[in-house]
């Protein structure tokens, strides 16, 4: 529900770090979105979609790379990945684990044509 | 083509001024919570019992988040707290901007508990972070023992767990074994409360958890 604006923050973060001469060759805006971020990707892909043609990246396309969830074990010293969210080993049992990742909503990389 | 590496966090903006919250708050000794759950689960509610045990013991204020009116501002303005509503005008969640402007209109001297009440809504909230030393998630009985399954990153991110109505558990279908159970599995780490604000029942838990909490 709220990844409108998040795609709104995400124009002014490329907005921040690319030369404004620039804007208009933005092919691409690169991002990590992990499976626990809160983030449909699907719908951030169309929310961008929808108001890039209001911003300076109309010729840009967003390209989500997805994050798996995973889970450390600090008991029987694995990594797993879970699929329902839960902080539990799917090894062990165990209760003490440290998220690896699936929590990321980053901007990693932005393409331009030169 | 030309690649430019950014690698910045998209809700960065929204972290720096969580941590400038968290800077004021701390220089002032005020412990602070962001309570979050539902529509409907009974956020005000266990504020508005809070409020009326623990208020002869330390000063409260109080930010309201809600989509349209100011109604929850109203219910807490009767017991002569501060607070501050703030309205989203369709927002699923208050940011940390939101939540800054709002506590530049509280005169935050003495206060040693400031509740933020966020917009009911069990998605969206969990990701921003406002600034407060604990989320707390409220589950009413009757929206399912399930929930913490279905909403594994509100219940992840929160430190404290309230079960709320649990007076009508012999009325609703809801094993609250099972939604404890659930609720662990999500978050191993989670403290749990069990009140009813119709009886009174584990408010007095609760308020002894915020207590041993407040920093003199």
């Amino acid at each position: 529900m709220h990844e409108l604006s998040i795609a709104q923050n995400i124009i002014e973060i490329v907005k921040e770090n690319v030369n404004e001469e620039d804007y208009g060759n933005v092919k691409s805006i690169i991002l990590e979105i992990g499976e626990l971020s809160g983030i449909v990707a699907d719908s951030l892909q169309f929310c961008f979609d929808a108001i890039k043609s209001e911003t300076p990246f109309q010729n840009a396309e967003m390209k989500i790379n997805n994050i798996p969830f995973k889970l450390f074990c600090n008991i029987c010293k694995s990594v797993t990945t879970n699929t329902i969210g839960t902080c539990l080993c799917t090894k062990c049992g165990g209760t003490d684990t440290n998220i690896v990742s699936g929590t990321e909503m980053r901007i990693t990389e932005v393409e331009i044509n030169s | 083509m030309d690649i430019i590496t950014i690698e910045r966090k998209v809700l960065e903006k929204n972290d720096e001024i969580a941590l400038q919250i968290r800077n004021k708050l701390k220089i002032n000794k005020t412990f602070a919570v962001n309570i979050v759950s539902s529509p409907g689960s009974g956020k005000t509610s266990i504020l508005e019992r809070t409020i009326e045990s623990l208020k002869s013991k330390i000063q409260f204020a109080v930010i309201e988040g809600d989509v349209q009116t100011n109604f929850d501002a109203e219910r807490v303005k009767k017991y002569n707290v501060p607070v501050v509503q703030i309205v989203t005008n369709g927002g699923c969640h208050l940011d940390a901007k939101l939540v800054k402007d709002a506590l530049d209109k509280i005169k935050l001297k003495g206060i040693k508990f400031l509740v933020i009440e966020n917009v009911g809504n069990l998605v969206c909230p969990a990701g921003y972070d406002l600034g407060e030393d604990h989320k707390v998630v409220v589950l009413s009985t009757t929206e399912g023992d399930d929930k913490p399954l279905k909403y594994p990153k509100m219940f992840i991110n929160s430190s404290v767990l309230i079960v709320n109505k649990i007076d009508l558990l012999p009325y609703v279908n809801c094993n609250i074994k099972e939604l404890k159970e659930n609720a662990l599995k999500i978050n191993p780490n989670l403290i749990i409360f069990e009140t009813s604000c119709t009886t009174g029942d584990g408010i007095e838990e609760w308020c002894n958890w915020v207590m041993m909490n407040i920093i003199e």
